[in-house]
Order: structure tokens, then C-alpha cells, then sequence
């Protein structure tokens, strides 16, 4: 009996999982699409002229119409579309006229400078955040509890080049316990070879723990005011899930059966609050991958936001199409993951 | 020998209107017996199970002249002497296996975690709890070790709760309408187990339920409540001689099998029975 189960089981479960994939990708291609059209949109209807900005502002009349045939603007819009498509599609997204290198260039050199900026500071905003959320709804209502409350507002609430100021002013100018803006100081610049553009990652790697120790010093300010930021979210979130699951039935079974208290709290309710927080996080993590722009600009951080608005500021509609179209895919890309850490962490969804 | 003491036990719970109590001066003992505790919704006889385990939910408060498990005093015991007894030395049944099981533990992890207090290895865990399993008639324990609760039908999560309430094998076990979400051909069923387990091993239940049918047949004693109080208290056996009019009234709403029961009686309350 249980074998002859087992068996079906077994073999209803591969196609299973193969159409769960297929599912999952086509829908990661009809999102993807449908971000391509928004871009797509977004650079038709913005009073840029890409023509001008390729021959500038003193050509002649003949020239211009040369161009905007040469560029496929005399072209139906759904034309233009597919063209837009196969390019983007074999990795072109097109020239910066404010850098004149391929844009995809350009993001790989930005990209990495966010990106570390971002892991750290979203990993400073979980591993404080998280338990200060705990904390927060274990004691729920009292002196704690509004501690947490306060700390979580400020961080929403006050604006973060605001913050970034204070804070270099504080740390860096008065305490001289960290570096300044920047990534690195221009004596390690060139002590490390750039591999993967994390520069702390390529610092451990190739052993340069000078250098490791200089690039930390610059990036744990700006990643403490993100990871901050975050915290803020991801504490009051974590708060009201917890407060959910300790009112569940399971944690007074736990009660009864003599589970220390630390235990219910954080391994029975957290584990179950897990599941609605890696949303939680995954979200915080891509707004913080957006390049945050006023953060990159107070600590002159090399990153996709400062690159954005710089090409914004000099109308280099190609560069923040490229740009917007690298935040989406990342957004499409968390959100997949966090799909997939559900089925990982709430055994009532990997059967579906 | 009395194993459980009561006297005067009242649970408040404050509210916009003042404080209410939902238990008020309700005193029994318990040997090892079975003792019913029948009642409308709201008369306060989980509130009741609940407090002699000092689950009582904040903010509400419970208070008694008299609160003794096997002669300790449960009032004002620290949470230290609480983990000591739960679980150890009573425990309780819950009404529905779809919440009172942590969704995303296995039930094997959740049985192991009740018999952390008789056994010290991962392997004696284990081998309890799949006697255990057995104990209470599952017949592929191997497989409901392995299972979540959403993979257990509701019959086979109860008895694997019941498993994991009795694995310690305690002396007082509080059974909180332990069938009502229940099948009625799996309510039998689970009955039985229970029954059997608490006469083998001694026990002394304290059954909760709102089936007066259910729990004459099934218990002792009863304790019939009503608004917070209890109005009578019978030997099972003497169910028809009840004198309190709310205990003939709740008798008077059972269906019979044979004989006319339309029109249906309509249960009457009395302002008075609440004082």
C-alpha cells in the first residue's frame, strides 16, 4: 500500500516541479516584458529629443533628419518596439552620450559600489532589526517596547542626508573613528586589483587587509544609515508578526509542554514569522539596491544612484532607461527569491 | 487521594466596562478520576482548564483561596515551577490539531520537544515518541514522524496531540473539547484512546466539553457551569436527578431517537443562576 504511493507520489512530483519552473519563468518573462515596455514608454514620451542630444544643439536641418532616420524614429512605434527588444535582448542598452561607453559598461562599473553598499547595510538592518522587533513585541507596550518604537521612528522619519551630515560630522570630523566619503582612500586605490567590483570582497581575497580595513572604514557609516533605515521597517514589521503568531494556538501548546520561554519565542513564533519577513526583507534589500540617492551623494559613493541622477541632470535618457531597466530586473529577481525561500521555510506552500 | 484543589478560583479579566470575571468561586477537587466540566459557550469552562495550568491570557488574572496540584501551591508560582509541572506533571489536550500543532515543525520534532523532559538523547526522543505514536493507534508512525500538521487529517492530528500531551505520561491531563472539531466516527474513535490511556496509566482528567450527552457517559463526575460559575455537580450516573433547572434545561434540548421532541425546548436562563 504505502509503496504504491510512494511511487506515485514520486513520479507525480517531478513534472510537478518541472511545470513549477516553467511556470515561474514564464511569468519572470512576461514581467520582464512588460518592464521593457514601461522603459520603452518612458523614452518615447519625455520631452528629450534623442536626436539632439546625438548631433547637439547648432546642427543643420539635414543633418538632424539624418539621424532621426539613422536612430529608426520615422518608424511605426511597435517597430521601433521590437527593435528596442533585440537590442536589449543581446545586451545592448545603447550609448551614454554623457560618457560615451556602451551603458552597459558604465553599470557594471556603478553597480558593484550599490550593491556592497547595500549587502551591508541590509545586513546590518536584519541582524539588528529583527531581534529589536522581537524584543519589541515580547514586551509588548512597555518601556522596551516603546525604546524600539522611538528608534524605529527617528530612522523612518528623519531624512537621511540629514542623518549622513550628522553623522560624518560626528564620526568623522570630531571622532576620527571612520574614514570620509568615498570608497577607499587614493593611497589603496591601487593596491587592489578590481575582479568583481565588491571592493571588499576583492580586498579578502587578495589578502590586502590594509586595504580591507580602509574600505570598511568607509563604508560602515553610509551602511549603518541604510542598514538604520531598514531597521526601522523591518523591526516594526517584525513587531506586528510576532505579536501575530504569539497569539496562536501552537504557542500555548508550546507552553503546556514546559518549552522555555526563549524557545516559543525563538523557535516556535519566529520561525513562523520568518515566512512573512523574508518579503520583508527582500524588499528592503532592492529598495536599497536602487541606488540610494542622497546617501551615494552625501558620502560621494561611486554607485547606480549617484550615476542616475547625474545622467537625469544631463538628460542622458539612454543611461537611465539602462538604469531603470537593471533596478527592475533586480526587483523581478528578489521577488523570484523570495518565492523561492517561502517554499523553503513554510512546508503548506511547497506542495501547491 | 486528592490530587488537584480548588477553592474559589476566579479569573478577571478587565475590560471597558470594569473588570469581568468569567470565573467566579468555582471550587472542586480531583483524584484520579474523571471529572466533566459541561457549559454553554462563554460559561468559562475553558477559562477554568486554562487557569489550573496558569495559562490564564494576559491581561486577565486569576485568583483562588486554594489552588493545589498534588499539595503545591500554584499561586504565585514561579515560571520556573510552571515549566517544572507543564508538560512534566499535567498537561492539556487542545480543541483543534489545525492550530494548536506549529504549522512548520514536523510532528516527530514537536513530539521530541514533550519528551525532552523524560529522555536526554535525540535517539530516546525519538524511540518515545514513535511508541507513543503507536500508543495512540497510528499505524505508520514512521511516516506521521516525518509529516506536517497539514499533512495529518484532523482525527490523526488529535491523537498525534494527544500523543504529545501524554509522552511524559503526567498525572493530571485537562482535555479541552479535545473531539469538537472532530468527525463524529473519529470522535468515538479518539475517545477511546484517551480513555484507555488515562485508566491504564491513572490519571486524573478533567474533561471540557459542551456535550452533556458526551461527558455523562465518559466521566465520573460532573460539574455543570453556567455564566461563570457552577450551578450543580452530579455523579454521571445521577445525570437524570439533576435539581438545577438550567442542568434539566440543557437535558430537555437533547435530541431523542425515539418519541416527538418538536416543538424543540427553547433553553431558559434566569437572571438569578449568574448571582
Amino acid at each position: 500500500m504505502a509503496s504504491i504511493a510512494n511511487e506515485e507520489g514520486r513520479r507525480g512530483a517531478l513534472p510537478a516541479l518541472a511545470w513549477k519552473i516553467v511556470k515561474i519563468l514564464a511569468s519572470v518573462a512576461l514581467t520582464f516584458l512588460g518592464l521593457l515596455l514601461v522603459t520603452f514608454m518612458i523614452g518615447r514620451v519625455v520631452p528629450v529629443d534623442p536626436v539632439l542630444a546625438v548631433v547637439g544643439d547648432r546642427a543643420s536641418q539635414s543633418v538632424y533628419n539624418r539621424v532621426f532616420i539613422e536612430l529608426g524614429l520615422d518608424k511605426p512605434l511597435y517597430e521601433q518596439f521590437w527593435i528596442y527588444l533585440q537590442k536589449i535582448l543581446s545586451g545592448d542598452l545603447g550609448v551614454s552620450f554623457l560618457t560615451k561607453k556602451p551603458i552597459i559598461e558604465d553599470i557594471a562599473r556603478v553597480f558593484p559600489a550599490t550593491l556592497e553598499l547595500a549587502t551591508v547595510g541590509i545586513l546590518i538592518g536584519t541582524i539588528l532589526g529583527i531581534p529589536l522587533g522581537v524584543l519589541a513585541a515580547v514586551r509588548q507596550g512597555r518601556f522596551t517596547d516603546q525604546v524600539v518604537r522611538v528608534v524605529g521612528l527617528i530612522g523612518y522619519s528623519a531624512p537621511i542626508f540629514w542623518l549622513g551630515l550628522l553623522a560624518l560630522l560626528v564620526f568623522y570630523a570630531r571622532l576620527h573613528w571612520v574614514a570620509g566619503p568615498g570608497r577607499i582612500d587614493i593611497s589603496y586605490e591601487y593596491s587592489i586589483t578590481s575582479r568583481t567590483g565588491l571592493m571588499l570582497w576583492d580586498a579578502a581575497m587578495q589578502g590586502q587587509w590594509d586595504a580591507f580595513r580602509n574600505a570598511f572604514s568607509h563604508i560602515i557609516l553610509p551602511a549603518s544609515l541604510l542598514g538604520y533605515y531598514s531597521l526601522a521597517y523591518i523591526s516594526r514589521m517584525t513587531r506586528s508578526f510576532m505579536l501575530a503568531e504569539l497569539a496562536q494556538e501552537y504557542v500555548i501548546t508550546a507552553r503546556v509542554k514546559g518549552v522555555a520561554e526563549w524557545r516559543i519565542i525563538w523557535v516556535h513564533a519566529l520561525r513562523n514569522a520568518a515566512v512573512p519577513l523574508v518579503t520583508v526583507v527582500a524588499l528592503s534589500y532592492a529598495g536599497l539596491l536602487e541606488g540610494s540617492v542622497l546617501t551615494e551623494t552625501v558620502f560621494a559613493w561611486p554607485g547606480l544612484g549617484q550615476y542616475l541622477t547625474n545622467s537625469l541632470q544631463n538628460s542622458d535618457m539612454n543611461a537611465v532607461l539602462g538604469g531603470t531597466l537593471v533596478i527592475g530586473a533586480i526587483f523581478v529577481g528578489l521577488n523570484l527569491l523570495s518565492d523561492l525561500l517561502y517554499t523553503l521555510l513554510d512546508p503548506r506552500v511547497r506542495r501547491r | 487521594m486528592t490530587l488537584l484543589d480548588v477553592q474559589n478560583l476566579t479569573v478577571t479579566f478587565p475590560s471597558r466596562q470594569g473588570p469581568q470575571q468569567v470565573v467566579r468561586n468555582v471550587s472542586f477537587m480531583l483524584g484520579r478520576e474523571r471529572l466533566g466540566i459541561v457549559g454553554e459557550s462563554g460559561s468559562g469552562k475553558s477559562q477554568t482548564g486554562r487557569a489550573i495550568l496558569g495559562l490564564t491570557p494576559a491581561p486577565g488574572r486569576a485568583t483562588a483561596d486554594t489552588l493545589a496540584f498534588d499539595g503545591i501551591d500554584l499561586r504565585g508560582a514561579s515560571a520556573k515551577q510552571w515549566r517544572a509541572l507543564r508538560g512534566a506533571r499535567m498537561s492539556m489536550v487542545m480543541q483543534d490539531p489545525k492550530f494548536s500543532l506549529n504549522p512548520v515543525m514536523t510532528i516527530g520534532r514537536q513530539l521530541a520537544e514533550a519528551a525532552r523532559r523524560v529522555a536526554s538523547s535525540r535517539a530516546e526522543q525519538r524511540e518515545r515518541a514513535v511508541a507513543m505514536l503507536e500508543a495512540v493507534q497510528i499505524r505508520d508512525p514512521a511516516r506521521v514522524m516525518a509529516a506536517y500538521p497539514h499533512e495529518l487529517s484532523g482525527g490523526m492530528g488529535q491523537r498525534a496531540m494527544i500523543a504529545m500531551m501524554l509522552i511524559t505520561e503526567p498525572d493530571l491531563l485537562i482535555a479541552d473539547e479535545p473531539t469538537s472539531a472532530l468527525d463524529v466516527t473519529v470522535q468515538i474513535e479518539v475517545l477511546r484512546i484517551l480513555d484507555d490511556l488515562v485508566t491504564t496509566r491513572g490519571m486524573g482528567l478533567i474533561f471540557i466539553s459542551h456535550d452533556l450527552r458526551l461527558v455523562s457517559s465518559f466521566c465520573d463526575r460532573v460539574l455543570v457551569m453556567y455564566a461563570g460559575r457552577v450551578v450543580e455537580e452530579l455523579r454521571a450516573t445521577e445525570l437524570q436527578q439533576a435539581q438545577h433547572p438550567y442542568t434539566r434545561g440543557l437535558m430537555g434540548c437533547l435530541p431523542r431517537i425515539d418519541g416527538n421532541t418538536r416543538p424543540l425546548a427553547t433553553l431558559q436562563r434566569d437572571e438569578a443562576w449568574a448571582l
